[in-house]
């Protein structure tokens, strides 16, 4: 009878996923179909604490296990609401660390177990091996993976890339593959510590495996990690023959797998471009054009024909993003406003540092969501734009991605602001952005440099515009 | 290589499973504006915390004197906590703010 209360709470879980996954795929329903998926997942987490039945055996240890699920509340909860809108990319991919550690740990703990077996003379089940190495290593390989983007997006570690990175990582990789087809093949009592082996060896290639990626490209290989721990947690669910598990992470490793090729198609680079580390130095066809001299725009003129423009569109970047701007850019805004402007916001889909992160920033500051337009809506207004004012971006507004293929960025969808009568662009100086390649922007005619930090910047400006 | 094809005919209902659900992961996703690619990934990330599941099993069959079993299951426990309820409240944060003012 429980049993069968214990299969209805899985089956509710699965449903849960699935319908939650869905609704989180439309605006409307996003927050919904979150709470729906968390209602399903605490259903199956407590059918399985009270209705688990091994071989006619409950789960016992009840006390360890409430106590670890509520010190993992606990914590869960205060960093998830305690941290910053815009470390909110790095705190995904910590917890989808978590997540990976969890399933290899569950990996190790069944090894053991299944060692003794071994050790005792029991029969070895190939195939329960081969889940178990399966589990242990994507599980560990995304856990070591993610905290290194979690590193990187807190600045904490630098890029880091060496020649012959990619063969060593390789090699480590095959060497993991071998030692674990022997192990499984052979099942050779006296090689246990083997596993080990393999374990460290995960550690190691998921720690060098995202090292050398830029960045700018983390939320890509996060969302990659993302589906792996799902695969994980779905040989969790092979291991015990548990639906819900397995629902729940084959939905996210194939989900997770196309929203990675989703957000590589958003930046028109293949994935394997992203995961071979930096951009490469391919700037060879684009660097010997003759750049030529660039304007620049004083704080008053800035603040004057901004105020008299009929339309003006403001294009956030990173460099607002880092600058902490996002307030005084909503000052601006409104100020404008006031005195009869049409203020809009172009938002690019990989502006920032993740998708959408121009779109919380802006959101943090209170700014009205109207306001905010996708790149296609945006370049159909640009050319009635009187004047584009750009914050600290700086790729995607660069032309080269339509004009010249020797460009790393060509093909890459960009915002046409040059069709606009006057471009400004705030930077800290003339510097390239983040990937590294003269933006021809800079030079045009309509175009004129505003240098400085992007909050100082923008005070001064509201400063300038209340005095006319 | 024997076992191997004795278990899958064992598990054929686990395997229809998995190669649906593929299907349906893929389907599920389809169109998705570029401003959602950060919450969905969130939510995915909290909804393969269900790993938990299995954290939960190994820590419940764990005997009193097996003391590895007993600490890694804690652990293991914790973390798959920490994954489902920070995935979720992360996730909820980020919608929160995508709201439509008025």
């Amino acid at each position: 009878m429980e049993l069968n209360i214990l299969i209805i709470c899985y089956l509710i879980g699965s449903v849960t996923f699935i319908i939650g996954l869905k609704m989180l795929s439309h605006p409307e329903s996003a927050r919904k179909g979150n709470l729906i998926a968390a209602a399903g997942m605490g259903i199956s987490i407590l059918g399985t604490i009270f209705l688990y039945e091994e071989e006619g055996i409950k789960l016992g240890n009840y006390i360890w296990i409430f106590a670890a699920l509520i010190i993992g509340t606990v914590l869960g909860t205060i960093a998830a609401k305690k941290v910053k809108m815009t470390a909110m990319p790095e705190m995904v991919s910590l917890f989808n660390g978590m997540g990976g550690a969890c399933a290899a740990l569950i990996s190790i703990v069944e090894f053991d177990h299944l060692n003794h077996q071994i050790q005792l003379g029991g029969a070895v089940n190939s195939g329960t091996l081969l889940i178990i190495f399966a589990g242990l290593i994507i599980g560990t390989i995304s856990f070591a993976g993610s905290m290194v983007a979690w590193a990187k997006l807190n600045g904490r570690i630098k890029d880091f890339a060496f020649n012959g990175q990619h063969i060593m990582n390789l090699v480590i990789f095959a060497v993991i593959i071998c030692l674990s087809a022997y192990l499984i093949i052979s099942g050779d009592p006296a090689a246990g510590s083997l596993f080990y082996l393999v374990f460290v060896l995960s550690i190691i290639y998921g720690l060098f495996f995202v090292l050398p990626i830029g960045g700018a490209d983390m939320p890509v290989v996060i969302s990659l990690l993302n589906s792996f721990t799902g695969v994980a947690a779905a040989f969790g669910g092979f291991l015990y023959d548990n639906p819900v598990m397995l629902t729940g992470g084959i939905l996210v490793g194939s989900a997770g797998t196309i929203l990675t090729i989703l957000m590589c198609k958003a930046m028109n680079r293949p994935l394997s471009n992203v995961l071979i580390g930096s951009f490469g130095g391919s700037s060879a066809g684009s660097a010997s054009k003759d750049q030529g001299a660039y304007k620049e725009i004083s704080i008053s003129d800035s603040a004057v024909v901004m105020s008299y423009a009929k339309k003006v569109m403001i294009v956030p970047g990173y460099g607002l993003a880092v600058a902490q701007a996002q307030h005084v850019c909503h000052e601006l805004e409104k100020l404008l406003s006031d005195k009869g402007v049409e203020v809009n916001y172009a938002i690019h889909p990989v502006a920032g540092r993740m998708p959408g992160h121009m779109n919380v920033l802006l959101a943090e500051a209170d700014v009205d969501y109207a306001r905010l337009l996708e790149m296609e809506h945006a370049n159909e207004e640009f050319p009635q734009t009187d004047v584009v004012l750009v914050l600290g971006a700086n790729d995607v507004v660069n032309p080269a991605a339509k004009t010249d293929p020797g460009s790393p960025i060509y093909g890459m969808p960009v915002l046409d602001v040059e069709l606009s009568k006057l471009v400004i662009i705030n930077k800290r100086s003339m510097n390239p952005g983040y990937a590294g390649i003269e933006n021809e922007l800079f030079f045009q005619p309509k175009s004129s440099m505003l240098f400085g930090d992007a909050k100082s910047v923008l005070q001064k400006l509201v400063a300038e515009i209340k005095t006319l | 290589m024997e076992t191997m094809f004795s278990w899958l005919s064992l598990h054929q209902e686990m395997i229809y499973i998995v190669i649906l659900s593929v299907f349906l992961g893929i389907e599920v996703i389809g169109r998705v504006p570029s401003v959602l690619h950060t919450p969905l990934m969130s939510g995915a990330n909290a909804i393969h915390g269900v790993v938990i599941i299995g954290a939960i099993i190994v820590m419940g069959k764990a005997e009193s004197n097996n003391l590895l079993a007993l600490t890694l299951g804690f652990l293991a426990v914790i973390l798959g906590t920490l994954n489902v309820v920070g995935g979720f409240v992360v996730t909820d944060r980020m919608l929160e703010m995508f709201k439509k003012k008025k």
